[in-house]
């Protein structure tokens, strides 16, 4: 399904700032809702990632609507009807969840999350008319390439796991 | 002069309740979750008139995951309890939510009849293709060859096309979506809870743990081709020989919604206890 946007065009930086919002805050949403799930498995190294994950997005959602100022990014967002077929990019694939998935696991999800909004500032950027616009979304690419980075990082601290990391000695068996 | 007292907007994050949803990580169920509460706060409802009824199974759990009322009913008997609730409460959103073993089999002579009645309530049926709780049987819309130590070498029986039965039988609106695309499936959500009548969402909400084979999925979905059409022919014929995988809005049906008369017949609950003493 598709998952760029191709709805209405970005016209001012209060557009780019309610997008740049918008995609925040799915990640928030979809990083907590990862570490609930976590949680519920008793897998708490991941929890605390996931929560980390969650905490920093929720930083930068803060730090966008304080640049955005009176502007209601909700509204603004709603009024640009993206992402209404597929998610926003910075989207981490919630079917990809194991209850044995490791801080690997968790950190290749989020590279995927970051490099996908990545490419969809640095678009932005290249088919921005607007000088502001483009300054902006200039901005947000650093951004979110300092985000690769970081979590490209972090991977260095959580080598991939072995293959045999979701065998389980006790796992669901059908019935029979 | 009056005031007039505005609500500010409600967010996804407002209609979910502070209970950590139980499911396998990677199940589908909890994009639905994410689904219904981005669709309810889009259309801005009010929780205290909003309610969500299921029956039995892993996606029945729902209602206690979400803050609107709830009701976690008998085993397949979740349309029954939601089409009770309607008729007597028309000012109440109901959504009703079930599983494919839930909605399909123990509860199929409901869907059936609620389909016919068109009563104005969603019915959101969250297809795996297995009975998840109960660790793996097959269920009415399972494959014919799906080879478990309960079904060796396959069912060999074909299976349920919910689709296409709720359209024969009168639903009003009839969707296929996919958990996870959860803002499209907020979309439909959204689209089938403003058409009046009967509408039925089928999601295909992948069981990772007893078909792991269902990851595969989110590979396999593709946007409907065509706009949904109001003809219940065409909108028959295509879903008879799409591939299963066609996702978005097949069906808009114009019928009027079934809505008996309750004003001022008085009903006295103390009067209708009477009859079930003991």
């Amino acid at each position: 399904m598709s998952k760029m946007p191709s709805e209405s065009p970005i016209v001012s930086v209060a557009d780019l700032l309610a997008l740049a919002h918008q995609i925040e805050t799915d990640a928030v949403q979809r990083y907590t809702e990862l570490a609930e799930q976590m949680e519920t498995h008793n897998n708490q190294e991941l929890v605390k990632v996931f929560r980390d994950l969650a905490r920093a997005e929720g930083i930068h959602a803060e730090e966008i609507r304080k640049m955005a100022g009176d502007v209601d990014l909700t509204a603004q967002a709603q009024r640009l009807e993206r992402w209404k077929m597929g998610d926003s990019p910075e989207q981490a694939d919630l079917g990809a969840a194991h209850y044995l998935m490791t801080p690997w696991h968790a950190l290749q999800l989020a590279l995927t999350g970051e490099q996908q909004a990545l490419a969809f500032f640095t678009s932005v950027l290249d088919s921005a008319k607007n000088e502001k616009i483009k300054d902006m979304a200039a901005e947000f690419v650093e951004e979110e390439a300092e985000h690769v980075n970081l979590v490209q990082r972090l991977l260095r601290k959580y080598p991939k796991p072995p293959d045999s990391w979701a065998n389980d000695d006790d796992p669901p068996r059908p019935q029979g | 002069m009056a005031t007039v007292e505005t609500q500010p907007a409600r967010k996804p994050a407002d209609y979910k309740s502070d209970i950590n949803a139980i499911w396998c990580p990677g199940c589908g169920d909890y994009h639905v979750l994410m689904s219904f509460t981005r669709a309810f706060a889009e259309l801005g409802l009010a929780p205290e008139k909003t309610v969500v009824v299921s029956g039995i199974g892993c996606s029945s759990r729902i209602p206690a995951y979400t803050n609107c009322y709830g009701f976690h009913g008998v085993h397949g008997r979740s349309l029954a309890l939601a089409a009770g609730l309607k008729v007597t409460r028309p000012d109440l959103t109901v959504v009703v939510a079930s599983g494919d073993g839930d909605g399909y089999s123990i509860g199929g002579n409901h869907f059936l009849h609620a389909c016919r009645r068109n009563i104005n309530m969603t019915y959101v049926v969250m297809d795996n293709r297995v009975y998840g709780m109960t660790k793996g049987q097959p269920s009415p819309t399972t494959e014919p060859d799906f080879d478990t130590a309960l079904s060796p070498g396959g069912t060999g029986l074909s299976p349920f096309h919910p689709l296409v039965i709720a359209l024969a039988s009168g639903a009003n609106f009839v969707a296929r979506a996919f958990s996870g695309a959860p803002n499209e499936t907020a979309n439909i959500l959204v689209e089938a809870i403003r058409h009046p009548g009967f509408s039925f969402v089928e999601v295909l909400s992948p069981c990772v743990t007893f078909r792991p084979d269902e990851r595969e999925w989110k590979s396999l979905v593709h946007a409907a081709p065509v706009a949904a059409t109001n003809d219940p022919a065409k909108a028959a014929r295509r879903i008879m020989t799409d591939d299963g995988f066609n996702i978005g809005i097949l069906y808009r049906g114009e019928r009027r919604p079934y809505q008996p008369r309750m004003e001022g017949q008085n009903i006295d609950v103390a009067e209708l206890e009477k009859d079930f003493e003991l």
